[in-house]
């Protein structure tokens, strides 16, 4: 529990430094990117919708994290499940209909493993790179959803901007209440969290996979495919990463356009490591990257920091979170039992 | 003069156990001096603390008189105290000579250096190929780089913590006429071993711990072997008993005609290789490391799998193209050479490392592991065994060597194992227990298990084995009936110079003198 103590006390000093030397009072800015974003029941509610998405895909990531497999496409991922999940909410025949939710939530799951099958496939059958495949598909899937909202989906109506139609009221989460944004899709992250939970924490298939990671001649060992660990990594990460695209589409935005995640994907494998890859660690970890998103903003706008600011801040704290941990394991390791 | 090494009253807590417990002792320059104690007597523990690799929580140390403050392994090196660990410590993915680089030079002239490895090695009668990956090495191959890496340095004191468990006994030879020279040379050498016939030959004087304490000081060279496994394990040793067997009719392990390429450009091909192990006896394969063994052994075990189904059978069915836990659910139990990383995962716990291979005895339901009977899975071997570790919540990692390797292979013989594959059955194990483990291979296969055994220890061999097999440059020789044969005819077989196709590049590996 020691690192993430000694992490914040040193963000707060080299904070406060950094802010002091250039001008604006510490504690002034340190409350206005902390305190003040949580001060209205606004403030909460995007700050659970924030966090929602990057506790849900860091939850399927770290499935295969753990056992070494480095999915680090969660953007593409998310970005084919929010198309999935939004051509069947645009083109399914009634448009009032009840299942047309559900439909898309399997949709957008289908749509992310889809996309994160083939990277699984190449590695277990070619032993591809799945870091570089991961990647590059990202790549494919931005352009791809750049293609259809310029060409075939873009709404005829839309004044030429580059979006689809509104989805309809059948195909979106009702907001708990109409003032603010959050919705009902935080419940499908509490159950993603206890999944996680349950998977890696109590089933035989995530004892296996954390066999893999831990120690490879030991999974070869006891016979545990290391194929199935690939497939399953990839395919929980995908899968998440697709439904938290599918709750973008059907929650705060009702439609497509070209910039449809603020970097969820790759802010939630910062999310899964501050976690410890562990269920609970992660929805703490999704919780202050949301805060930092928040806080950025609002220092942005009410103290008129500027974003490079921002985000340098945010990184020292990141930096100063991972280093302490790293440097925990490592004493951990260090010793590497000679018996 | 004062002596090379001088420790007063070090100990050494680690959770729930003490492990070094007001150790004192002195080690005078020259002077080989051996440390016995059974496993988990805190041997490994003294030795990383003198040589800074653990700390100990009270107590000194001096080295030529003068007091060692907190010190790391880098600042012993610089006085000239090397260590060759249990479990070595090198970088998997680099070389071996890079492994030593980092540990000994600063110049970094690696052809150089690549050069003295060769023909140090060779001169001290333990070849290795500066230029391979240490990942590729055995098990013996590693110790042979660690022994040599340490002997580059001319140290003033150095420490071998059981060294010789998978060297051949040639080079056990070498490696004492080596130490013998450094010692005369006035270098200090503590040695430890679970091998009393080594301490007898090579040592002045022995210190015996017991629970991390002192309990006597011997001379070896003056004591009989009994007398020292008596003050080590503090009771009599048990006698062994092997009734004669009764071999099953059909072969429960049968391997015709396997002939399988080398993994890699370092490994042994293996050729027609063709054996049967029966029910109710036990078969010992015997060889030099490095002659196949490696990759005979992951093709039984189904670490490695085969294209010709019918190659290796077990129970009667086609086995060959079954990965491991498929030749498992046909009731195959198997304990490798390497026991962390291979045969546990380090940093899990025991109860988790039970469930590594025990999961099919119940202990997953409804695709959930059982914590609890995973728990009493573990404890009943750690009982049974006698294992002493802080409980099942102990990580594999935090074992003694010699402990964990009694939890490995109890742990597969509580799988009540129809074909029983083990490999180095014994290594690092104290003499009780090891003696312990040989009655339990005996018990097993009397009751009608195959149980086919890979060692390079001749003695253990001969003392348990019904049938002996030899394996030479990746060619298995026909059975030979114990009682029929003799050390020096298996000792050829292990060392033939293979006649058949002449030289294959790889001689140096197999043909030791
Ligand atoms: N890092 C650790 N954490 C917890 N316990 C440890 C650790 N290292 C050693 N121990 C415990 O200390 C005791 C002494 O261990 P040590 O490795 O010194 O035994 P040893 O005499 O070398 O035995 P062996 O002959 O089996 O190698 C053991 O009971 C072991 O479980
Ligand atoms: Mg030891």
């Amino acid at each position: 529990m020691a690192a993430p103590v000694i992490a914040t006390v040193l963000t707060l000093v080299v904070g406060s430094l950094l802010f002091a030397t250039l001008g604006y009072d510490p504690l002034v800015t340190l409350q206005a990117f902390f305190i003040a974003p949580l001060n209205s029941l606004n403030g909460l509610s995007e700050w659970l919708l924030k966090a929602s998405p990057l506790i849900l895909i860091a939850c399927g990531l770290a499935v295969g994290f753990r056992a070494n497999v480095w999915n680090i496409g969660a953007e593409g991922q998310l970005i084919v499940g929010a198309i999935a999940a939004c051509g069947v909410g645009l083109f399914y025949p009634n448009p009032e209909s009840p299942i047309l939710l559900p439909l898309m939530f399997l949709a957008g799951a289908c749509g992310g493993m889809a996309w994160a099958a083939i990277p699984a496939f190449l590695r277990a059958r070619m032993n591809t790179n799945e870091i570089l495949v991961t990647l590059m598909l990202t790549y494919i899937a931005t352009l791809l959803l750049s293609w259809l909202v310029h060409g075939p989906w873009r709404d005829p109506a839309g004044f030429n901007y580059p979006q689809t139609a509104l989805l309809s009221a059948a195909a979106m989460f009702e907001p708990f209440d109409y003032a603010y944004r959050l919705n009902a899709s935080v419940f499908i992250t509490v159950v993603a969290v206890f999944l996680m939970w349950l998977f890696t924490d109590r089933s035989f298939l995530g004892y296996k996979m954390s066999v893999s990671g831990a120690a490879p001649l030991a999974a070869r060992y006891a016979g545990f495919r290391e194929s199935s660990a690939v497939w399953i990594g990839l395919l929980a990460g995908g899968a998440a990463a697709g439904v938290a695209g599918m709750a973008e589409v059907a929650g705060p935005l009702g439609q497509l356009s070209p910039q449809i995640s603020p970097g969820y994907g790759f802010a939630a494998i910062i999310v899964a490591f501050i976690g410890r890859l562990n269920a609970f660690g992660i929805v703490l970890g999704g919780l202050l990257m949301s805060l930092l998103f928040l806080g950025g903003e609002a220092v942005q706008m009410n103290l008129g920091l500027s974003a490079a600011l921002t985000r340098i801040f945010q990184g020292i704290l990141l930096f100063f979170l991972l280093a302490a941990d790293f440097f925990i394991f490592y004493r951990l390791r260090r010793i590497p039992e000679h018996a | 003069m004062p002596p090379r090494l001088e420790l007063r009253n070090i100990t050494k807590s680690y959770p729930g156990i003490v492990a070094n417990d007001d150790i004192s002792m002195s080690i005078m320059p020259g002077e080989i001096h051996a440390v016995l104690g059974e496993n988990g007597a805190g041997k490994s523990t003294l030795m990383k603390i003198i040589y800074g690799a653990a700390q100990a929580d009270s107590g000194e140390i001096y080295c030529d008189g003068k007091p060692i403050a907190a010190h790391t392994p880098a600042t012993s090196r610089a006085l000239g105290i090397e260590m060759v660990y249990q479990h070595f410590a090198l970088f998997e993915s680099v070389t071996v000579v890079e492994n030593i680089a980092l540990a000994v030079s600063n110049t970094f002239d690696l052809d150089a250096l690549a050069r003295q490895i060769t023909e140090l090695s060779n001169r001290y009668g333990m070849p290795i190929d500066p230029h391979r990956r240490v990942h590729d090495l055995s098990v013996g191959e590693r110790q042979r780089v660690e022994i040599v890496r340490c002997l580059l340095q001319a140290p003033k004191l150095l420490i071998l913590d059981e060294p010789t468990s998978v060297l051949t006994p040639q080079a056990v030879v070498k490696l004492f006429e080596t130490l013998r020279q450094l010692a005369s040379e006035g270098c200090s050498i503590v040695y430890i071993s679970h091998k009393l016939d080594e301490v007898q030959e090579l040592c002045d004087t022995a210190t015996v711990l017991r629970n991390g304490k002192v309990t006597g000081t011997a001379r070896p060279k003056q004591s009989t072997s009994l007398e020292l496994a008596r003050m080590m394990v503090g009771a009599e040793l048990p006698e062994m008993h092997v009734s004669p067997s009764v071999p099953s009719e059909k072969p429960v392990l049968e391997v015709r005609g396997l002939t399988a390429p080398a993994r890699d450009k370092y490994g042994v091909e293996l050729k027609n290789v063709s054996f049967e192990v029966r029910g109710g006896e036990i078969v010992g394969l015997a060889g030099v490391s490095g002659n196949g063994q490696a990759e005979l052994i992951s093709l039984l075990s189904g670490e490695r799998t085969h294209g010709n189904a019918l190659s290796i059978q077990i129970d009667g069915r086609a086995a060959a193209h079954l990965n491991a836990s498929e030749r498992r659910k046909l009731g195959m139990a198997f304990v490798p050479e390497e026991r962390l990383g291979r045969g546990a995962v380090p940093p899990h716990a025991l109860w988790q490392n039970a469930v590594l291979t025990a999961h099919r005895t119940g202990l997953v339901r409804n695709g959930l592991v059982d914590r609890k009977g995973a728990n009493s899975f573990a404890a009943k071997i750690i009982e049974r065994f006698k294992v002493k570790a802080n409980g099942p919540q102990a990580s594999a990692q935090s074992l003694s060597g010699g402990n964990l390797q009694k939890f490995i292979v109890g742990r597969e013989i509580a799988l009540q194992p129809k074909l029983f594959l083990v490999a180095q059955p014994t290594w690092g194990v104290d003499v009780g227990a090891a003696a312990f483990i040989r009655q339990t291979l005996v018990d097993l296969s009397r009751s009608g298990a195959a149980v086919l055994v890979i060692s390079e220890e001749l003695d253990e061999l001969f003392e348990i084995c019904d049938r002996l097999l030899v394996i030479c440059q990746g060619q298995v020789s026909p059975p030979l009936i114990r009682t029929k044969t003799n050390r020096e005819e298996i000792g050829l077989l292990m060392t033939k110079v293979d006649r058949g196709n002449g030289t294959n590049g790889r001689g140096e590996v197999a043909v030791q003198d």
